[in-house]
């Protein structure tokens, strides 16, 4: 550990500890462009510079690293000219367009100039002029007039993806960001130079011109898309619902997390959350296959399902869990399935497609709670000998298995020949589903279910570590939804299982204390960073 | 006339040849350098105040020993043949008429550092030179000066030459490293120096041509010699790019000691059609602009960094009372603003502005606040970047507008 004392407050960091990071100890902000704690030091933006000890030139805070005694002054009158100064050059070429840019209301060159802007323009010549709105790629577009050129684009693309899309063209004030020739900005983690862009320089082709982001709301969540569990914010309008044709979400961003991504997502967990306000969403309860579905409330439909789970024998009856459900949901499921008896129950499902992978975040398991739902024994169980969901299914074909219960999978997108499936859900005499979208499973259902989806709900999933994180309620779920543990917990009364949990929190307290690698867990417990249990 | 160290060979014809080095005693100090310990040579180019001649005017000796020791890794050598500085063609010379000279300062220099691998780093433009040099170094190979166990002394050296592409940051030793690592020619931030992390990761010393071609000299006689021939704190000659409103416009070589007023006068023959000098940049267009009663300096690093300027890469731009300021300050102002790499901001945004702002004031379209905003802008941007390029750009901008304020004002509106 090494102590230093930063305008007149001593700290102590440990060594390798750079003076932005130390100060911010403190919480005291050292203003920056180039600067990003997951890459490299660049040292270009100049913004940074504080007083060191005697020495009478301020010197970057980013690329000095503290020593023991050092003494450094962030306050005084030459450092704060110094921004001033630094920030008239970064603004002299840049284009005011603030009223038209996306970046607006969450720009690193708006806040840093109220803060430390001169006030007087003094610039009367004719401004530089670069390319503008050039699409880098399927997720990316270029302003370059707006580029500060603090390079973390370019740094991110050569150091954290190794792709090397990106580069700066040019000299002197003719510098420009760019693509080298025959590239695209493709890369799986592409959209993630929008976010370390500290201006309006590259903003997203999805979220561009949706919705202003003062009219949006925060809440911290977790990506369902893989099994690494990315850390993220759900971005959520709901001041100006006639922006962004009324769709809630508006987008996703990274949320650091030190153990699990970092600061970054990748673009397919980015973008994957369209079918929240997609139109295929289920919104009602329903009974009746196909044209002859007829949507009905949940008093309605929940003695019925209660009465089709008592009608079957045990053997006669199959579950078919998702590893995209909550832990909460999984525990209230098992219950239920222990209750009556089942032994036919998976979650695994194939994909057609095995999926990509790689070292850094992506997983080829695209479910958010394998894991999970391991832990919770909603695996095919030993001995009972069934052969898995693949098993189920032939069982159903075959007659054997009268009732199924399919939580969100489309099976017809499985690994599987779809015209065994298409068979086993003709075959069967009762088919619930129970899942947010509608798919091919819903169209065959007699039963149908309308899941919340993850943003309209909170829960836990355990992600491929065995990392149990919470994700927490963005908006209200769509029409009649309901969290899936919700709507276990009402069959389950409905089935005479007594008072059943009224809170995602109670169903993960009754989870902790029945299923042994949860055991001493609690929301409380996970807080922001979630645990890691023994899988 | 003063002993000609550098240059005396420079009058004969075939003076690039391995021959006729030979023959005037070159390659001889290189069994008396064999024969020393590195650091033994190290201790004597300390001691005789050898001071770069690339433009900084750093320690030579100073520098190498800030190499670590004990390195269990490759060092390089890098020579800087860059030359950008506008009004410097010096290094040219050497290239051209006495290239065996750097090859020889360079085996004793790399000798001196643990280095096996030496760069020479040759200005794009210099295709003349480059074809000269390349000449003479296969011709060292084939005379076993340069490759394996050099004269039987256990010592490898390679030499690879290496040809810019045309800009002037290139020439600063840190964007000179990034362009020969086959990057763009960024300068890079300090800490950590190259002496530390340089050349590819390697502890690497850059140095300027001419500085190395000093080097066999004062191993071979001394450094004591080689430091009385200067003034108190930097030995030795240097060769002086005199250009401009001068009767005899070259190279001249003279020890540091020699003024401003000597040089311009006795030695390039003074001013031609009896014009009178308005004022003289004394060490490239990044040193500050000296006016015509400004010339009784000696022109040894530290005696123009006394007078306000510097010393820089020696070369010497004459200009006489027909020459307006202003437009000069434009031709310099356009260069800095072409030649910024861009990387850091200060630099980046206000060589452009500086520029705009002058071009307008000649246009005639100056505003009154143009001058004091030119002058504000250099002094805010000055020690805030990236490398010295920009405050090389700050010596101009200021000392022009402040030295002749008056001529910048009368072509402004009133
Ligand atoms: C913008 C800029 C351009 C430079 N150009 C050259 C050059 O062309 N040749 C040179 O030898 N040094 C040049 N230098 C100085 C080098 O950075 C470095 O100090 C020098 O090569 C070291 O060698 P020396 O100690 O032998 O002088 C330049 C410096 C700056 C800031
Ligand atoms: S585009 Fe953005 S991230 Fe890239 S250099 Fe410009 S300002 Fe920085
Ligand atoms: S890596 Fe997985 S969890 Fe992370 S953002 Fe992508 S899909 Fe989501
Ligand atoms: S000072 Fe100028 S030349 Fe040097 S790194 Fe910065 S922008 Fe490039």
């Amino acid at each position: 550990m090494v102590r230093l004392t930063i305008d007149g407050k001593e700290v102590e960091v440990p060594e390798g500890t750079n003076v932005i990071e130390a100060a911010r100890r403190l919480g005291i902000e050292v203003p920056y462009y180039c600067y990003h704690p997951g890459l490299s030091i660049a040292g270009q933006c100049r913004l940074c510079m504080v007083e060191l000890g005697n020495n009478p030139r301020p010197q970057i805070a980013c690329n000095t690293q503290v020593t023991e005694g050092m003494v450094v002054r962030t306050d005084t009158s030459k450092v704060l000219e110094t921004r001033q100064s630094i920030m008239e050059f970064h603004l002299i070429n840049h284009p005011l367009d603030c009223p038209v840019c996306d970046q607006a209301g969450e720009c690193w060159l708006q806040i840093y100039y109220m803060k430390h802007g001169l006030y007087e323009p003094r610039m009367v010549d004719e401004k530089v002029h670069k390319p503008k709105a050039v699409p880098l790629g399927p997720h990316v577009i270029l302003d370059a007039e707006r580029c500060i050129l603090c390079s973390r684009c370019v740094r991110f693309c050569d150091e954290i993806t190794g792709t090397g899309e990106l580069g700066i063209f040019q000299r002197g004030d003719h510098s420009e960001i760019g693509l080298f020739p025959g590239k695209e900005l493709a890369n799986p983690y592409s959209a993630n130079v929008i976010d370390i862009c500290p201006v309006g320089a590259l903003t997203d082709r999805d979220f561009r011109f949706a919705v202003r982001v003062w009219y949006l709301d925060t809440a911290r969540s977790i990506c369902p898309g893989c099994s690494r569990g990315c850390n993220i914010e759900v971005h959520y309008n709901l001041r100006r619902p006639h922006h962004n044709q009324g769709r809630r979400v508006a987008r996703l961003k990274p949320r650091y997390h030190a153990e699990v991504n970092r600061w970054w997502i990748c673009d397919a967990g980015r973008y994957g959350y369209k079918f929240v306000d997609d139109p295929s969403r289920l919104v009602s309860p329903s009974r009746g296959r196909g044209d002859a579905a007829v949507e009905i409330g949940w008093d309605e439909i929940i003695p019925v399902i209660a009465g089709q789970l008592r009608r079957y024998r045990p053997e006669e009856m199959g579950v078919l869990a998702s590893p995209k459900m909550a832990n909460e949901d999984l525990f209230l499921l098992k219950r239920l399935v222990d209750h009556l008896g089942l032994a036919h129950v998976d979650f695994s499902v194939p994909p057609r497609h095995p999926g990509d992978e790689d070292n850094l975040l992506i997983r080829a398991d695209k479910n958010p709670n394998t894991c999970g739902a391991e832990l919770v024994g909603l695996g095919p169980r030993e001995g009972v000998g069934h052969g898995g969901a693949r098993g189920i299914l032939r069982a159903a074909r075959e007659g054997r298995i009268k009732c199924l219960w399919v939580f969100h999978h489309d099976l017809l997108a499985s690994a599987w020949p779809e015209e065994e499936i298409r068979e086993a859900l003709r075959t069967l005499e009762c088919l619930i589903f129970q899942g947010s979208n509608a798919n091919r499973v819903s169209a065959a259902a007699h039963y149908v279910l309308p899941s919340a989806t993850w943003v309209e709900r909170e829960g836990t999933f355990t992600n491929f570590e065995g990392r149990v994180q919470r994700f927490w309620r963005a908006v209200e779920p769509l029409g009649a939804s309901l969290a899936d543990w919700e709507i276990l917990g009402r069959i389950g009364a409905a089935l005479g299982l007594g008072p059943q949990p009224v809170r995602a929190e109670e169903c993960f307290k009754a989870l902790a204390a029945a299923v042994p690698a949860f055991a001493g867990l609690s929301y409380g417990e996970l807080r922001d960073t979630g645990k890691v249990v023994s899988a | 006339m003063s002993e000609l160290i550098l240059t005396r060979n420079f009058h004969l014809p075939g003076s690039h040849t391995l021959a006729l080095y030979r023959e005037t005693g070159g390659y001889a100090g290189l069994e008396k350098a064999f024969a020393m310990k590195p650091a033994e040579i190290t201790e004597e180019v300390k001691k005789s105040n050898l001071r770069g001649l690339g433009g900084a005017g750093f320690p030579t000796g100073v520098k190498w020993g800030f190499l670590p020791k004990g390195h269990p890794g490759p060092i390089y050598l890098v020579i800087n043949a860059d030359e950008g500085e506008p009004g410097t063609f010096k290094d040219r010379y050497l290239l051209e008429r006495d290239p065996h000279a750097l090859i020889e300062g360079m085996i004793i220099s790399a000798y001196a550092i643990g280095a096996h691998l030496g760069f020479v780093y040759i200005r794009g433009e210099y295709v003349g030179p480059w074809r000269i040099f390349r000449r003479a170094v296969e011709e060292a190979y084939q005379a076993g000066f340069l490759g394996k166990n050099i004269l039987g002394s256990g010592f490898d050296l390679d030499i690879i030459i290496h040809r810019g592409a045309g800009a002037y940051i290139c020439g600063e030793e840190t964007g000179l490293i990034s362009s020969l690592e086959g990057k763009k020619g960024w300068p890079k931030l300090k800490p950590p120096f190259p002496a530390i992390r340089g050349a590819f990761g390697a502890p690497t010393i850059v140095n300027n041509v001419e500085t190395i071609c000093h080097v066999p000299h004062i191993v071979r006689r001394g450094a004591a010699w080689f430091a009385g021939l200067g003034t108190k704190t930097q030995g030795g000659t240097r060769m002086y790019s005199v250009s401009g409103h001068v009767a005899r416009p070259g190279v001249y070589e003279l020890p540091v000691s020699v003024t401003l007023r000597s040089l311009i006068d006795e030695h390039a023959g003074g001013l031609p059609n009896r014009r009178r000098l308005k004022a003289v940049v004394p060490g490239g267009s990044s040193a500050a602009i000296l006016t015509a009663g400004e010339i009784d300096v000696t022109m040894d690093v530290d005696g123009l960094k006394n007078a306000g300027t510097m010393a820089g890469s020696a070369g010497v731009i004459v200009m006489d009372e027909t020459v307006s300021i202003p437009d000069a300050l434009m031709v310099v102002a356009r260069f800095y603003a072409h030649e910024s790499c861009g990387q850091c901001t200060p630099c980046r945004e206000s060589t452009g502005w500086i520029y705009k702002m002058t071009r307008r004031i000649i246009e005639g379209k100056g505003r009154k606040e143009d001058l004091d905003t030119i002058l504000d802008v250099a002094r805010r941007g000055a020690g805030t970047t990236i490398c010295a390029f920009f405050d090389g750009a700050v010596g101009p901008y200021i000392s022009y507008i402040e030295k002749f304020r008056a001529e910048f004002e009368a072509l402004i509106p009133k």
